[in-house]
């Protein structure tokens, strides 16, 4: 597994810095956001590779790195470090075309379209790179991968915005299931945190505007303060394998993808449903492909992006679980990192992951007085030590898409 | 050498990421620079933004190698 967030580079760092509450938000500072309504965002820290930061031309040869938009370049990271651990290097012609590829974006390289426009608006559109389509184009960062690797099976993406990074695991876990492929390499990247990206997503009323002096409290899933979602950029890649195969090959396994959900809400292109239902019956149709009772499911990352929407989704998680309501520990860890949307659920799956591996749920930070009560412990504040076997990880995205998936140990 | 040719080996070497040693006038960008067909274009269209030049289609085909770029541009600026 493979994680480049705000927190940092490397699966290991980013864990141990959300379980120390630590949180990745600050004031935007590749651009100025001076002009613009919101001016915090999650971004990937820079400086040595050893102390998790990104140095760009450790991951990309620097004569390569401008044909790629940053959502490329942080997709390549995090694959590669994901990859790596997995210790997959298919040898044999058969094995390279039995390996694929799924990684996602929800938005792809919006600041190399904004700069091209320019290039072409200024009247010199003959001048335009032969590398903007391709340093653009969403599916790119499954063909770098594919290409830097030799994987030669199937060779997808995912766009479903916010979404994306569950429907690119679940999906190419059923690759898998289906026989189509024995090894997916899946997940998301994204790096939207660009003037147009801000622009545009605060003139949705989406993100928080009222934090801009204190950014690391801007983003506070459930918290009667909360005003909006804080953007996070980054990647989560996984490395998914037949269970037979993997242990033939004796691989390091984390975990087990034993349901996924998928739901439309039929409703509005950004509000969720009355009750968030089709997160409901998204997580339905999750618990149900896993064959398990809710009650087995010891801990949920919650969408939960900082906005209305949090309590729908609490509601519709509290219907679900019914009386093991009481039982479950609910967080959202985009309350450290910020919203990666097409990064966010591939992310987040992999931070499920981790929780069963170290029996802890990570904190929701700055809950600091929940807006709704609930009989569900949302872990305010600091991480939890707890028995977790399954996890359930939700995302859920703009045009009402809805994508559940459950985790459990090996 | 050149004025014109140590600019495009300049543009060559930025562009292409390679050694200045390997950018001989002989060199060609796709066999002996590890160009590909898309890196050729943007090369070209470097060309023609560094020495204000216009280069055709058809005479961009024939760039091929780092002589046949100098040629052209010095050909160009005397005219």
């Amino acid at each position: 597994m493979g994680i480049v967030s705000p927190l940092g580079l490397g699966l290991e760092h980013n864990w141990s810095r959300l379980i120390a509450g630590e949180s990745g938000i600050g004031r935007i500072a590749s651009f100025d956001p001076s002009d613009l309504p919101a001016h915090v965002a999650g971004e990937v820290p820079g400086g040595p590779t050893e102390a998790g930061g990104l140095t760009l031309s450790d991951w990309v040869p620097v004569k390569d790195q401008k044909k790629m938009d940053r959502f490329i370049h942080l997709g390549l990271v995090a694959a590669t470090e994901a990859v790596e651990d997995s210790g997959w290097k298919p040898e044999s012609e058969e094995d390279r075309c039995r390996t694929g590829v799924m990684i996602g974006s929800g938005i792809g390289g919006l600041q190399t379209i904004y700069d091209a426009s320019i290039t072409v608006h200024e009247g010199r559109a003959r001048r335009l790179s032969p590398f903007f389509i391709p340093s653009a184009l969403i599916n790119l960062v499954s063909g770098h991968v594919s290409i830097k690797y030799g994987f030669k099976g199937p060779n997808h993406s995912v766009v479903t915005a916010c979404a994306t990074g569950v429907h690119a695991i679940g999906d190419a876990s059923r690759l898998i299931m289906l026989g189509d492929a024995d090894v997916m390499v899946a997940g998301g990247a994204e790096a939207a945190v660009c003037p147009l990206g801000i622009a545009g997503f605060s003139s949705a009323r989406a993100l928080s505007t009222a934090f801009n002096d204190a950014p690391e409290k801007a983003s506070r899933p459930w918290d009667r303060d909360r005003d909006g979602f804080v953007m996070g950029e980054g990647a989560g890649i996984v490395v998914l394998e037949e269970y037979e195969h993997a242990k033939a090959r004796g691989a390091k396994i984390y975990g087990e993808i034993i349901g996924y959900g998928m739901s439309g809400d039929a409703y509005h292109i950004t509000a969720p449903a009355e009750g968030h239902e089709g997160a409901y019956r998204a997580m339905q149709s999750a618990v149900r492909s896993a064959g398990i009772a809710v009650s087995d499911i010891g801990y949920v990352n919650a969408h939960g992006t900082s906005t209305m929407a949090d309590d729908l989704e609490l509601q519709a998680v509290e219907r679900l679980f019914g009386d093991a309501a009481s039982q479950v520990a609910m967080s959202s860890t985009k309350s450290a990192i910020g919203h990666l949307l097409g990064a966010a659920g591939a992310v987040e799956a992999i931070f499920s992951i981790l929780a069963i591996r170290d029996n802890v749920a990570p904190p929701t930070l700055n809950l600091d007085n929940p807006s709704t009560e609930s009989v569900i412990d949302r872990v305010a504040h600091e991480a939890q030590r707890r028995q977790i076997d399954i996890a359930l990880s939700n995302s859920f995205g703009f045009g009402g898409t809805n994508a559940s998936i459950i985790v459990r140990g090996v | 050498m050149s004025e014109i040719a140590d600019k495009v080996k300049k543009i060559v070497v930025e562009h292409l990421g390679v050694e200045e040693s390997k950018v001989t006038p002989e060199a060609s960008f796709i066999d002996d620079l590890g160009a590909d067909s898309l890196d050729t274009v943007e090369l070209v269209m470097a060309f023609e933004e560094a020495f204000s030049v216009e280069i055709p289609e058809d005479a961009a085909e024939k760039i091929a190698t780092v002589k046949d770029a100098i040629d052209y541009i010095e050909k160009q600026k005397a005219a």
